[in-house]
């Protein structure tokens, strides 16, 4: 069965026809060619398809397009406006917790990082609206610390394991202070 | 062709040339590659582990709207080469291992594709099949050798008398799991067949190398080389699953070519990749180390019983590490093969070192423990002067300064030795050590051109990124070969329009495709001088390695193990390596290869595991909820070190190679620091809870 749905993704109203089959993240990638969310399980176990619906971190491969009409959709490619073909330009067009991913090395082969990005950036308005997560301690605010961080950031899996640089850009995006170190030392052996 | 020995562009700490695009998600991977009107495929998999395809219905696939071909061993062209048994996909009706791909079915979307292949009938007549690797089974065999080349079985002297005679030994068996590779961008190739002329076929394939990949198709196809194009820029992991083409490139190459013209695209789902992608075969290791009083080691044997295919084998070397690691007048190491009904195995990141260092050190520490050593001092006490087997000198070798400099900086000397009588609040706390090691390879063949284009040069190779930072490093090393700086540089690899360049794989990169950088610019300097003018171009090949030298990098791992006493949960809160590896080329992209090296051995050590079912040849737990993989938080603090090495004999950079070594001896640290928290020898990986709660139940609770 076929259904005509729009969707506004990064920005940009796109109406197109849809197999009611069809997930949020096939209907990006093979109906309109945005390939910024990744498929790497189909099953939810992964994260690599994490976008944002309605400035919530949702799994796009778990999400039916169909339930998506009228949404507002944002990728890793749509974070930072004007962001969309900005290609090699480290100095424009990256959100800060993209140009914090770069700055810390918090990616390898970069298969996984789009949905790090979006589901960082999710995560941490899920903490400034206070919620709270499995590692946090009692009543209150939660604080944002790397258990935190590391906590809020496992649903999305990193084959290289880039894990602690991950912490760090997120905590450094988070809290623009100077973070751990990122390049690796030589030491007097 | 010399390198200046103070270099400016390598060793500095840069920032990933490719960091911007993979952040955006905007990077081409292979299934990603713009082409108008691609047609999707789906693959249909035996569910047997052995016997014939009797009847394949496609007719009710065949009538599903936006269904454009179902391929069966009917229909399906006949490769030009069968050889390689793994690739002579739907040949056939014979079934060789469960999961095995029986039909194909091309159609307008991924959904049609799928449910098209769904409604594929198959009936087969089902034969007994064997999928249980045991050590005591009677059809074990030798191999002629094992990955890549090596021999089966080593021997010197007599390890069974220097046994006999030794006074302290350990002799116990280690296991480790079957793995999967499991990078996170599934195996994926775009396919198009232009059908002009001979004929010429474009692939779009996630893969480790884009010549390599060309040569196996070239051979399958019955084409020439020239009539085939492979295209990488980047590769969503690997980790030695996509150094070698797997059934998915055949499959897409053979949809394009039954639907000449029109582009297909095939993403193997996580699933499928449990049984079409190779993994780590498991292995069972029987270690014994006789040694003095005094902790000098007399006997060291490694015997090592795996798995294979029976329809093509893949021997890892994992006996091999315990051959040059310590020294002993009494050696001997063996390779023996079970060959089951199961898929294919094949490279996993370190093969051989990664599984065969973890029986070796964990016998180490056994004997340490033994011996009331110190396992630090007692594999400083063993070091070689020369390579053991070969007797040649190495190039350099820093073994000892690794574990020196880890255990300062890991706070080692307060160690006290005895095990199980640490607690902090509910848990026990241990830490443990181990050695890594790595060899340097250099690969025969790469060629790289420079070009000066306008104000800039660029720099071509068929190399691969598959994360390692590749983009970055190899304009490091051309730019201090050149002579200019790093910004004038430009790199330009995976596409086989590029000179031709060895498979990223073997930690062999960067000694390969860099020294065929430093011959082109060296090249390219000799014909042009300092003012060459625009269009200038040169190109140069890797040249043939020292073999005079032993050459590896060593390297140290601390752990620190935390047991639960109630659930016997472990976690391991920190990490520390510290690394010989020859000069590093960028210290950011360097240190992110050996902590997530570490974390994919803490993985091992704790959470992965393929648990092949016997009776039915199937991995059951196939995706990423069953097969676990560390996730962000089971991961604590993770250091890595190195050491200032400068070895003037494995290449004109002096670097060694550094993609696989952070994985090797991770997991015996992990089990070493277990022991040293609650007192279990934990000797099958992966140590998991069950493993360690007898020992917990029996404690006294305050």
């Amino acid at each position: 069965m076929q259904r005509e749905i729009t969707v506004r993704v990064d920005g940009t109203a796109r109406p197109l026809t849809v197999d009611t089959r069809t997930t949020l993240l096939d209907a990006l990638r093979e109906r309109l060619g945005i390939t910024s969310p990744k498929k790497g399980c189909d099953h939810g176990q992964c994260g690599a398809c994490t976008v944002l619906s309605g400035g919530r971190r949702v799994l796009s491969c778990l999400t039916l397009a169909v339930t998506q009409d009228g949404a507002e959709v944002v990728t890793a490619e749509g974070l930072a406006p004007g962001a969309a073909g900005a290609g090699q330009q480290l100095e424009g067009g990256l959100h800060p917790v993209q140009r914090a991913f770069v700055d810390c090395d918090a990616l390898q082969c970069g298969y996984c990082t789009p949905g790090q990005v979006v589901s960082a950036v999710g995560a941490l308005d899920e903490f400034a609206a206070g919620w709270p997560s499995a590692v946090t301690e009692g009543p209150g605010a939660p604080g944002l610390d790397r258990a935190e961080v590391a906590e809020r950031m496992s649903g999305n899996l990193c084959r290289c394991a880039a894990y602690v640089n991950i912490v760090t850009a997120v905590l450094r995006a988070a809290t623009s202070l100077p973070a751990g170190p990122t390049a690796g030392k030589e030491v007097d052996g | 062709m010399t390198f200046p020995s103070e270099p400016e562009a390598v060793g500095r700490d840069l920032p990933r040339r490719d960091g911007a695009v993979k952040v955006l998600g905007t990077a081409t991977y292979a299934y990603e590659t713009p082409l108008a009107n691609a047609a999707y495929l789906h693959a249909v998999q035996a569910t047997i582990a052995r016997g014939r395809v009797t009847a394949l219905d496609t007719a009710a696939a065949e009538a599903l709207d936006g269904v454009v071909a179902v391929l069966t061993p009917g229909n399906a062209e006949r490769l030009a080469s069968t050889e390689d048994r793994e690739l002579a996909v739907l040949q056939g009706e014979e079934v060789a291992f469960r999961g095995q791909v029986v039909a194909l079915v091309v159609a307008d979307s991924s959904e049609v594709a799928r449910h098209g292949a769904a409604l594929v009938r198959v009936e087969y007549a089902q034969q007994p099949h064997d999928a249980e690797l045991r050590a005591d089974r009677e059809d074990l065999y030798a191999p002629e050798s094992v990955n890549p080349d090596l021999p089966t079985d080593t021997s010197e002297g007599d390890v069974d008398a220097a046994l006999a005679a030794a006074e302290v030994s350990v002799e116990e068996t280690y296991t480790t799991a079957m793995y999967h590779n499991n990078p996170l961008e599934p195996h994926a190739t775009a396919a198009l067949w232009d059908p002009a002329g001979e004929g010429f076929l474009t692939l779009w394939d996630s893969t480790q190398g884009v010549h390599p990949t060309r040569t196996a198709l070239a051979s399958v196809f019955g084409l020439d080389e020239a009539q085939l194009r492979v295209v990488c820029p980047y590769v969503g992991g690997g980790f030695g699953s996509k150094g070698q083409p797997h059934v998915n490139v055949v499959l897409a190459a053979m949809a394009a070519r039954a639907v000449p013209g029109r582009p297909v695209r095939l993403a193997l789902t996580r699933q499928q990749m449990f049984s079409l992608t190779g993994y780590r075969t498991p292995t069972i290791q029987r270690c014994r180390l006789g040694a003095d009083r005094d902790g000098t080691i007399t006997a060291i044997a490694v015997d090592v019983v795996e798995l294979t295919s029976r329809i093509k084998e893949f021997a890892e070397q994992s006996g091999v590490p315990a051959r040059m690691m310590y020294a002993s007048p009494n050696r001997s190491t063996t390779h023996r093969l079970a060959a089951l009904d199961v898929p294919v195995p094949s490279w996993m990141r370190a093969p051989g070192e990664c599984p065969g260092m973890f029986g070796p050190e964990v016998a180490m520490d056994e004997l340490a423990e033994r011996l009331g050593l110190d396992p630090v001092e007692l594999r400083i006490r063993n070091e070689p002067a020369v390579e053991p087997g070969s007797g040649k000198p190495f190039s350099s070798r820093n073994l000892v300064g690794c574990l020196r400099e880890g255990a300062v900086r890991f706070g080692w000397a307060e160690r006290d030795p005895r095990p199980g009588v640490r607690r902090r609040g509910d848990w026990l706390v241990g830490t443990g050590v181990a050695a890594s090691t790595y060899p340097v390879s250099r690969m025969p063949k790469s060629t790289a051109t420079i070009r000066r284009e306008g104000e800039r040069y660029a720099v071509e190779i068929g190399a691969a990124d598959l994360g390692t930072g590749t983009w970055t490093t190899l304009a490091q090393i051309a730019a201090d070969a050149l002579g200019v700086t790093v910004a004038l540089v430009d790199v330009r690899i995976g596409d086989t329009d590029y000179p031709m360049a060895s498979v990223a794989g073997g930690s062999s990169g960067m000694t390969t495709w860099g020294s065929a950088v430093v011959e082109a610019a060296g090249a390219f300097r000799a014909k042009y001088g300092s003012e060459p003018p625009d269009g200038a171009e040169a190109s140069g090949s890797v040249q043939p390695a020292d073999d005079r030298h032993a050459m590896h990098a060593f390297g140290a791992q601390f752990a620190e193990a935390h047991v639960h006493l109630d659930t016997g949960e472990v976690r391991v809160p920190r990490l520390l390596g510290v690394f010989a590896a020859g000069r590093i080329i960028n210290p950011r992209t360097a240190r992110s290869q050996f902590i997530g090296g570490m974390t994919m051995g803490l993985s091992m050590a704790l959470h992965e595991q393929s648990v092949l079912d016997p009776r039915t040849g199937h991995v059951v737990n196939h995706d990423l909820a069953g097969y676990h993989i560390t996730a962000n938080a089971d991961v604590g603090a993770i250091e890595a070190y190195w050491l200032a090495e400068d070895d003037p004999h494995v290449n004109a950079m002096g670097s060694k190679g550094i993609g696989e070594i952070g994985i090797v001896g991770t997991a015996a640290a992990v089990s070493n620091a277990v022991w040293h928290a609650c007192g279990v020898r934990v000797r099958d990986l992966p140590i998991t809870l069950d493993k360690v709660l007898h020992a917990l139940e029996e404690r006294p609770r305050h």
